[in-house]
């Protein structure tokens, strides 16, 4: 089943083009990575899934982007409810300055969600599931602060699964973190994408290759080459993606 | 590559300069705190004799030589009050305005030039603005309201700008975070934006409360009685006030030699109700920070 579908997609920064017809098609359940060096694009792109881009000045965007089926750029789609479906993970953690507890149940309190045993129970939940339990399962009303980088991510990760969304966006996710916490962040992600349809932007290639089913290689704001995991590492079509995937560039 | 080897010299005067410049900046900073305190204990020593509960808690007597500053106490805490009531609302909510909804629109740099501009107003002209406005067209007489708006307009941009300042500072990544979930832009601003900017408002706020405590221009014209022993009964009674009282008794008072004392004791109270504001602040600022942190 197709979950995201991304047609002639085109985006400008004011006069720069920062993608050219990008057509990308998601299926449910896969990891898509976007790889590619610093500039071409995968950020951008991974940002117009949420509709993140909107809030940059003197945007804009031509083709379509289908989540589901609908169109998320129609005119009658309300942007808050759209992100409730698309949680984002940031490259830097970014829990708010409240208790462990409340970073995960914010977003359920901004969707009206006033039950107090639902939303307990979701919290729970939604901590088991970003792997974090059994390390703050004592502290809930401590600041979450106090945690580590990594235990922040996996807050974030789990703040972003507490409002069940259908696609969960990752720009960079683990590349703040130290290598041990990098290596959760990505089992985890191996665990998400039973519920989850996953797409992340990262610059580390053997991350790519560990934790996708499928990757995208962006260069100078263009897709240059969409394809299985397996297949992009071991034998791409295009002579560009190559150099990029064995170090010649980037 | 060749060594360097000539630089024996050099090193010296470099650590030279280098500790020529640390002293004079050392010196210069401590100059500051010195100032301040010569200006304190100048102020303490001569008006702490005139400080006793009868000085706070009665009327000026014989020609305001004698008694207490009561009423002028009481006025400066209500025009404080008064001004607050008005510039607090209105500031705050314009610098969210201007940050978080106009971000670098045509209209949020045209409101901040004027904000500027305002702020480079003298604050005599405030009073006589005040006067035209509030006092004579829109018929407030000189009055507690009248003395309130005007301080509240002179305050207003220091209150929008240290808003503004505040939430400027805050990371983007937190709106970015907030927004992600599906919150809105004012649910945003309510539950994330304002509890981690709160710190650096309030500390904004008390500073404007400070300057309005201090003023005396814009009440000149506006609210501030020469002389008048009732204390206030209403939003539209004149009322005397702390540095307003301190002018009169210092330059056109019945006696003013006589009335030195008076003056002094006058300037400490003053000065003890900024510090003590200023104390308040910090206290304030600690407590919503420690709050941010572990709510």
């Amino acid at each position: 089943m197709l979950t995201i579908e991304a047609k002639n997609v085109d985006f400008y920064y004011g006069e720069y083009h920062a993608l050219k017809n990008i057509n990308l098609e998601v299926q449910k359940n896969d990891v898509v990575a976007l790889i590619g060096p610093s500039g071409c694009g995968k950020s951008t792109f991974l940002r117009l899934l949420n509709r993140m881009n909107d809030l940059i000045d003197g945007t804009r965007m031509t083709g379509s982007i289908l989540v589901e089926g609908k169109d998320i750029y129609a005119p009658n789609i309300h942007v808050d409810e759209l992100r409730k479906e698309i949680g984002m993970v940031f490259q830097k953690p970014n829990p708010f300055p409240k208790s462990i507890f409340e970073n995960v149940a914010y977003g359920l309190r901004v969707n009206g969600i006033k039950d107090k045993t639902f939303i307990e129970e979701r919290v729970i939940e939604s901590i088991k599931s970003a792997a974090l339990w059994d390390e703050v399962k004592d502290k809930l009303n401590k600041s979450a602060f106090a945690l580590s980088g990594g235990q922040q991510q996996r807050l974030c990760i789990a703040r972003a699964l507490a409002i069940s969304p259908k696609v969960v966006l990752m720009d960079e996710p683990a590349s703040a973190l130290d290598p041990i916490s990098t290596s959760k962040i990505e089992e985890l992600i191996y665990e998400l994408k039973k519920d989850y349809t996953i797409i992340i932007v990262t610059h580390n290639m053997q991350q790519a290759s560990r934790v996708s089913d499928k990757t995208a290689y962006f260069y100078l704001g263009e897709m240059i080459e969409f394809d299985q995991t397996t297949k992009i590492f071991t034998n791409p079509e295009k002579i560009s993606t190559q150099n990029y995937i064995t170090g010649r560039f980037g | 590559m060749t060594p360097v080897i000539q630089a024996k010299n050099t090193d010296k005067r470099k650590r030279y300069s280098q500790a020529i410049a640390f002293t004079i900046f050392k010196l210069m900073s401590y100059s500051v705190v010195a100032i301040l305190f010569i200006i304190l204990g100048f102020i303490v020593i001569r008006g702490i004799g005139v400080i006793s509960w009868d000085f706070l808690s009665k009327a000026p007597e014989e020609g305001m030589t004698k008694g207490g500053i009561l009423p002028a106490i009481v006025g400066t805490l209500c025009l404080v009050v008064g001004s607050s009531i008005f510039s607090f609302p209105i500031g705050i909510m314009s610098g969210i305005y201007m940050n978080e909804y106009a971000t670098g629109s045509k209209v949020a740099t045209f409101i901040r030039i004027m904000t500027n501009n305002l702020s480079g107003v003298p604050s005599v002209v405030f009073g006589l603005f005040g006067m035209s406005l509030f006092v004579n067209t829109l018929k407030f007489g000189d009055s507690i309201l009248a003395g309130s708006l005007t301080l509240g307009l002179l305050s207003l941009p220091l209150v929008i700008r240290t808003t503004e300042e505040s939430l400027k500072a805050i990371d983007n990544s937190y709106r970015e975070g907030s927004l992600a979930l599906g919150a809105t832009k004012l649910q945003t601003i309510r539950k994330v934006i304002m509890p981690m900017a709160m710190p650096n408002v309030i500390t904004g706020l008390i500073l404007s409360i400070g300057r309005v405590s201090g003023e005396t221009a814009p009440i000149l014209f506006t609210v501030a009685a020469y002389f008048l022993p009732k204390l206030p009964t209403s939003i539209f009674d004149q009322v005397m006030a702390l540095p307003y009282h301190l002018y009169v008794i210092s330059t056109s008072g019945t006696d003013i030699v006589a009335s030195r004392g008076v003056a002094y004791g006058t300037a400490l109270v003053l000065i003890v109700i900024v510090l003590f504001v200023n104390l308040l602040a910090n206290i304030l600022r600690t407590y919503f920070s420690k709050k941010v942190k572990t709510n």
